[in-house]
């Protein structure tokens, strides 16, 4: 283990290969729920619980499960599954405890299983990390921060795009480029400015 | 037949999965840096697609309305794996080229969305005309946007150099140039059809 | 008619008009750009011309296009972009360079937003960071001064690689390769005091971003911790350009002094970073188009309380 693997993760999930905008996963809900600060602070909060979680579940099931039973060909399938039916676990759960809780997060919990960034994350741990020459316990601890910094820079991007679409209400778009395609656009400058930060090394 | 009809051209046009209804947008963003890829990826999804809303048709008496989605996802990810394990061993150049985008339709928003909102519904056979609509409608988006980066992004069409003289704009190419694309071209359609409801 | 919609910023003193801001900042750039001139030859009279009339042309035609009032484009606002952006320019490139970039800095930055006083992004640095995205080599290729002897070219006293010879009064003076607008730190500061007195601008942005950097600079030096040139890091490179005129965009800045400062100070740690760690050379750009979108979730966290309103 050394430090800068872990550098360099942290600051290639939040900066370099920010999911949403330089791997594209995670859009539809960025582009979907990106018009308020608050709600897009939730959705960024609730997504990075969930990818945390589910990145140290799935390192559990492939090392656990689909290694030593060689079906390493099920890893999508079981991925999901496991990835569903934990988040449906959370909202019962969040549910059954905080009433307030589940008010402000728990409309946020269905839109994330299908949220590509949650399997993407499993998946892209899965190909970086789960492989012989790193030590199963490296590989938990970097799947866990890849996990993690995956979700903090998906708040990140939120929180900015949900502030410059708050500002957007009052500006004179021309009509066809309102909403969506603005969206997008703003997403394309943004990536353009994270664009400074390729090519770290450490 | 009229109907089968209608439920195929929605796809393509009004309902575009794309450009209308702006769902399964990763792989569209991510693997349109080349025509080849663009199809690569239209074709696996038009598969899970057909297969997943086939099947789901078929079967949509037997499943109990509560764990509908967890069973949808498993029969779709079993159409993902067909492809993934497929193309692994058929197009392992494709396969690389496409990357965790393969097993990320799974959870492309087309798919499921389309399981839920129409093949739980209705009859087999309106089902897989719907699936191929929408999946050739998916598909025309992705080949119309790998078109525009690859002629713009590196000057070439499919593999051939079609513009000679010419400065690739490698803006287009990368990850930003697929965004602004996107927003461009849902921009321009938008601006389109206002102009044809006006007239 | 009145073409200027009510927006959140500018907020204008009441004497002063947008009109006349804009035609001041051009102004108090005119000194750097004959510099430029000086310094590299007419090629860099070139890209400024080139650059400014395609801004022009295509502010003119989008204004026509969106059936809006084509004389808006005298306000000055386009003419500072396109200056701006041949400024961030090496004063060799292939005439397309300029004009493409006019292009994307008006239509991208500044037009489909809905034009002066709407826009997320500096529309210049949008240009800037297109064309070095797009075509890295032209806008790597750097050009000596013309009293150089030799013709071959030489890099940027920030290049990673290779050791700089450059004194503090060659890059005070501009005796190096670079952007047209930004070597002569001397002709720029003669701007900056004209912005200064007549309070165009105010001092938060560009002391913290520069003052940042240095300190940086100098904690993580090359020679080792606290070892860093805190000087050399100031003068090479785009920096006061760019945290003097660009940081300080009325638009695409905060609007308090805490956010200004906030703003700042990210500019100044991002660009650090890039230049010590990035594989680009100069990170000035890019870390100002990434404080640009964060200027409203700043804006937002900075409010200033009204008065009697209780905290809750």
């Amino acid at each position: 283990m050394d430090v800068s693997m872990f550098l360099s993760v942290i600051i290639g999930a939040i900066f370099i290969n920010n999911f949403i905008l330089s791997k594209f996963l995670g859009l539809c809900s960025f582009i979907g729920i990106s018009k308020e600060t608050k709600p897009a602070l939730y959705m960024g909060v609730s997504a990075t619980f969930v990818t945390t979680c589910a990145s140290i579940i799935t390192w559990a099931i492939y090392n656990f499960i689909l290694v030593p039973c060689h079906i390493e060909y099920l890893r999508t399938i079981s991925f999901i599954l496991v990835i569903a039916s934990f988040v449906q676990l959370v909202e019962m759960v969040i549910k059954k405890f905080s009433r307030t809780l589940y008010r402000t997060l728990g409309i946020y919990l269905p839109l994330i299983t299908v949220n590509c960034a949650v399997l993407g994350v499993a998946v892209l741990n899965s190909e970086m990390f789960f492989k012989p020459g790193i030590n199963t316990l490296t590989s938990f601890a970097l799947s866990a921060l890849q996990g993690f910094c995956v979700g903090l820079g998906y708040i990140l991007v939120m929180l900015f795009m949900s502030g410059i679409r708050e500002r957007l209400e009052l500006c004179d778009i021309p009509a066809s480029f309102k909403d969506a395609p603005i969206a997008f656009i703003i997403a394309s400058l943004m990536s353009m400015a994270f664009m400074g930060f390729s090519g770290f090394r450490f | 037949m009229k109907k089968l009809f209608k439920e195929f051209f929605k796809g393509i046009g009004s309902e575009n999965p794309t450009f209308r209804l702006i769902l399964g947008l990763c792989p569209t963003l991510a693997v349109s840096t080349s025509v080849i890829n663009g199809i690569g990826m239209g074709a696996a999804a038009t598969f899970v697609l057909i297969g997943s809303n086939m099947i789901i048709s078929l079967v949509r008496r037997f499943i109990p309305d509560e764990i509908r989605i967890p069973c949808f996802i498993v029969i779709i990810a079993t159409f993902v794996t067909i492809v993934e394990l497929t193309m692994k061993a058929y197009a392992p150049e494709l396969s690389k080229a496409l990357g965790i985008f393969v097993p990320l339709i799974v959870v492309n928003c087309i798919v499921l969305g389309r399981a839920e909102a129409f093949a739980c519904k209705q009859g087999v056979l309106a089902s897989i005309m719907d699936a191929l609509g929408m999946g050739l409608g998916f598909t025309l988006a992705l080949v119309l946007i790998s078109v525009v980066r690859e002629l713009l992004g590196s000057g070439t069409l499919a593999g051939f150099l079609i513009i000679k003289n010419f400065e690739p704009v490698l803006y287009i190419a990368l990850a930003p140039g697929a965004l602004l694309v996107i927003g461009l071209l849902i921009g321009g359609i938008n601006y389109i059809s206002r102009k044809g409801r006006a007239a | 008619m009145n073409k200027f919609t009510v927006s959140p910023s500018p907020h204008i003193k009441s004497d002063n008009t947008t009109k006349k801001i804009m035609w001041a900042v051009v102004l108090s750039l005119m000194p750097s750009g004959v510099a430029g001139i000086y310094i590299f030859g007419l090629s860099s009279l070139n890209v400024i011309v080139l650059s400014i009339l395609s801004c022009f042309f295509t502010e003119a035609v989008f204004l026509k296009l969106r059936n809006k009032d084509a004389k808006t484009v005298l306000d000055g606002s386009a003419i500072l972009t396109g200056l701006l952006l041949a400024y961030n320019l090496p004063p060799g490139v292939p005439f397309w360079i300029p004009v493409v970039g006019g292009a994307v800095s008006i239509v991208l930055g500044k037009q489909l937003f809905g034009g002066l006083g709407q826009n997320i992004f500096n529309p210049a640095l949008v240009g800037r960071a297109f064309l070095q995205i797009s075509w890295p080599v032209y806008l790597t290729a750097w050009k000596n001064p013309k009293w150089w002897p030799d013709a071959v070219s030489t890099a940027t006293p920030l290049a990673k690689e290779g050791s700089s010879h450059f004194s503090y009064m060659d890059l005070f003076l501009g005796n190096r390769s670079g952007c047209i607008g930004e070597v002569c730190v001397a002709a720029l500061l003669i701007g900056v005091l004209f912005l200064l007195v007549t309070k165009i601008i105010s001092l938060e942005i560009p002391l913290s971003f520069i003052g940042t950097v240095g300190i940086i600079s100098w904690i993580f030096g090359k020679q080792g911790f606290f070892k860093g040139d805190f000087l050399f890091s100031v003068l090479a490179g785009g920096l006061i350009l760019g945290a003097f005129f660009m940081a300080t965009d009325y638009v695409t800045s905060p609007l308090t002094k805490k956010g200004k400062i906030i703003f700042g100070i990210g500019c100044g740690i991002i660009t650090a970073i890039i230049r010590l760690r990035g594989s680009y050379p100069e990170g000035v750009c890019y870390s100002i188009l990434f404080m640009n979108a964060a200027v409203p979730i700043i804006d937002r966290f900075t409010k200033v309380r009204k008065y009697g309103l209780v905290k809750k």
